[in-house]
């Protein structure tokens, strides 16, 4: 490996590092503030321009607070589950092809932090991987609330997962009636989603699969934990849940991995259905460097589009009991994954191959 | 093949550094005195395992191990564990105490595989270093020469699904019943 | 490298997995032996196909059908465990010397 790729392999890295920091800021910003406006409220408005630095203040004050460690705590567990719970958030976005490759000195630099032949693949190993954070830290904590928390995660973690793997799939067998043969790499599931169909309609997975795309989105808000499906850290029944017993840094990096993850997944959803970074980018009409940035704009826009579907719903909804969120994941969306998955595989056959009697 | 022609290869550091790794915490599942520690040796034991099989080339399988091993079937295994009660601290009643038998019997299976293994193979290499399996490869050979087997695991799963239900279903009083009516 | 790296860690696992199933007590324990015998199975399988390369990555395929029938395995063995749990108030397999109650 020469120096100017390992050069491009560290500026990938670093690309995806500094992205995902600084979309989390303005995530939790944004979060605030928009469910300050559904409720009629004012929402941060003291640090800096709109309150935008809210978040950079909160997260110096959390850094400068004492991590209180229980006495009744498994050490070891205890620390690690925070770094468990960052580091598959992380790997997830790595998957994430964010922008349209672009060339620095004759060196092609892919805006992606690594191209996987099973992109797909590692992203679902690393969603189920989130869970242990959970589970980790509510048991080490040695406290009842919390060991509540991660019991129920375990359990929701392991339903949802089905149907957002299923939702997957159905996606992965369209995209392969799409182009020569099947593929698992997010790359190629977002090249293939390139272009419009009769001239104006964009060639997104969401018009062929939109039920997929419906149960995938349940799907990952379950995943995340978020609301109304935040059940393992449901204030008002477990106190925190997990991360009753954290605080100072160790919790900072509980809240920055949720919001991490809502922003990793809400990319792989807009990946998948949305059509990640394709987009119009005027070639003809603007200067080079802004058709070579709109890409990365689209994606950016798509992507935030489905973070607001995270608050709009966190606003609107209250939060599910434990066995209607079993009843909704197993009667309800594992069978109409399975369904759908069966309809459009059929449907999709007959495009391909025709009739089986004709 | 001598041991320094063995070492010289950096592949064979990888191996070493993960196959040393997955023996630690393959011993401390059977040993350690606390069921999630176990449990999450056992974690650390899969995630070296599908490292090798990177090593070996398989991707595909790799992840779907740690997809299904680590991702469901060890949360599983640690949401039993939470549920049949957990304590954080050391249980000396996990194992027996005669550990003699059971130590010389798994010793014995050691020598007799490992005796066997080497005088069929002594210094075979592998084929394949390098280039990765490709996911269609797999998928054809599945629903190619493979589909009867694919289906009747299939049917395992569902049996299993089925059976699992009908095994933990407690059977409600009347009153309960009455009240899940009611919902 | 070679075949037989991989084959001895296998057997090497795979005693690990023999001693814990013999010496456990705890159901759940016993359950994690056989999970850690299975994957020493895994490991032989995956090395043997790349050490034979078929042209249908036979190997792999069976380690995903072993993969499958153990999270099956896994369902089942934990309902029981739980079943069990829920009746006698332990998970040691000493206490579960009765054949009814």
């Amino acid at each position: 490996m020469s120096l100017a790729e390992f050069g491009i392999v560290f500026l990938r890295a670093l690309m995806v590092f500094g992205l995902l920091l600084v979309a989390t800021i303005v995530n939790i910003w944004a979060e605030r503030k928009i469910l300050a406006d559904m409720q009629a409220r004012i929402g941060p408005n003291r640090a800096g321009p709109f309150g935008i630095l809210q978040t950079v203040a909160d997260g110096l004050k959390l850094f400068f607070k004492e991590s209180i460690t229980p006495r009744k705590v498994e050490l070891g567990m205890y620390m690690l589950a925070p770094f468990l719970a960052v580091i598959p958030a992380f790997l997830i976005f790595m998957m994430v092809p964010f922008g349209r490759p672009f060339t620095i000195g004759g060196n092609e630099v892919a805006l992606v932090g690594a191209d996987l032949n099973i992109g797909l693949l590692f992203v679902l190993a690393m969603s189920s991987m989130a869970v242990y954070a959970v589970v980790l830290a509510g048991w080490s904590s040695g406290s009842k609330y919390p060991l509540l928390g991660g019991v129920r995660a375990t359990a929701q973690a392991i339903s949802y997962e089905a149907a957002m793997g299923l939702a997957m799939v159905a996606v992965v067998v369209y995209s392969a009636t799409q182009g020569d043969g099947g593929t698992l790499s997010l790359v190629e599931i977002v090249e293939r989603q390139n272009g419009t169909w009769a001239g104006f309609i964009p060639r997104w997975n969401l018009f062929p699969q939109v039920a997929a795309f419906v149960i995938f989105l349940l799907a990952i808000i379950a995943e995340t934990n978020r609301a109304p499906f935040d059940l393992v850290e449901a204030e008002q029944e477990l106190v925190g849940g997990f991360h009753t017993e954290y605080s100072g840094m160790r919790f900072a990096m509980f809240f920055l991995a949720e919001y991490i993850n809502i922003f990793s997944m809400s990319a792989i959803a807009a990946t998948l259905f949305l059509g990640g970074w394709s987009g119009p980018t005027f070639e003809d009409s603007v200067p080079a460097f802004i058709s070579a940035i709109l890409p990365t704009v689209w994606f950016l826009l798509k992507t935030y589009a489905i973070v607001f579907i995270f608050f709009w719903l966190r606003a609107t909804l209250p939060r599910l009991r434990y066995d209607q969120l079993m009843t909704l994941g197993w009667k309800g969306l594992i069978p109409a994954a399975v369904v759908w998955l069966i309809v459009s595989t059929i449907s999709m056959g007959f495009r391909q191959f025709g009739a089986p009697w004709g | 093949m001598t041991f320094s022609d063995w070492i010289a290869e950096p592949v064979n550091w990888v191996f070493a550094a993960i196959g040393l790794a997955v023996l630690f915490s393959g011993f401390r599942v059977v040993t350690s005195k606390n069921v999630v520690h176990a449990a999450l040796y056992l974690v650390g034991a899969l995630a070296g395992t599908a490292g090798l099989f990177l090593l070996m080339s398989a991707e595909f399988v790799a992840w779907v191990l740690v997809l299904v091993y680590i991702g469901a079937v060890i949360v599983l295994f640690l949401f039993g564990i939470m549920i049949t009660r957990a304590p954080t601290g050391l249980d000396e009643s996990l194992s027996s105490d005669q550990t003699a038998m059971p130590a010389l019997l798994s010793a014995a299976v050691f020598v007799v595989m490992t005796w066997a293994s080497i005088d069929a193979f002594g210094t075979e290499l592998l084929a394949t270093v390098g280039e990765a399996t490709s996911t269609q490869v797999i998928g054809e050979s599945l629903l190619g020469r493979f589909v009867i087997p694919f289906e009747v695991v299939s049917f395992v799963l569902l049996a299993a699904l089925i059976g699992g239900i009908t095994i933990a279903r407690r059977d409600l009083t009347p009153v309960e019943e009455e009240e899940r009516m009611s919902v | 490298m070679l075949l037989n790296q991989f084959l001895v860690l296998g057997a090497a696992l795979f005693a690990f997995g023999v001693y814990g199933l013999l010496v456990r007590r705890n159901v759940v324990l016993i359950l994690l032996s056989v999970e850690l015998m299975l994957n020493a199975v895994n490991i032989n399988l995956i090395a043997f196909e790349s050490y034979l390369v078929s042209a249908q990555a036979v190997g792999q395929v069976f380690a995903i059908f072993v993969i499958t029938v153990a999270a099956a395995e896994v369902g089942i063995g934990l309902a029981i465990v739980l079943m069990i749990f829920r009746n006698r108030k332990s998970a040691n397999v000493d206490d579960l010397s009765l054949m009814r109650w």
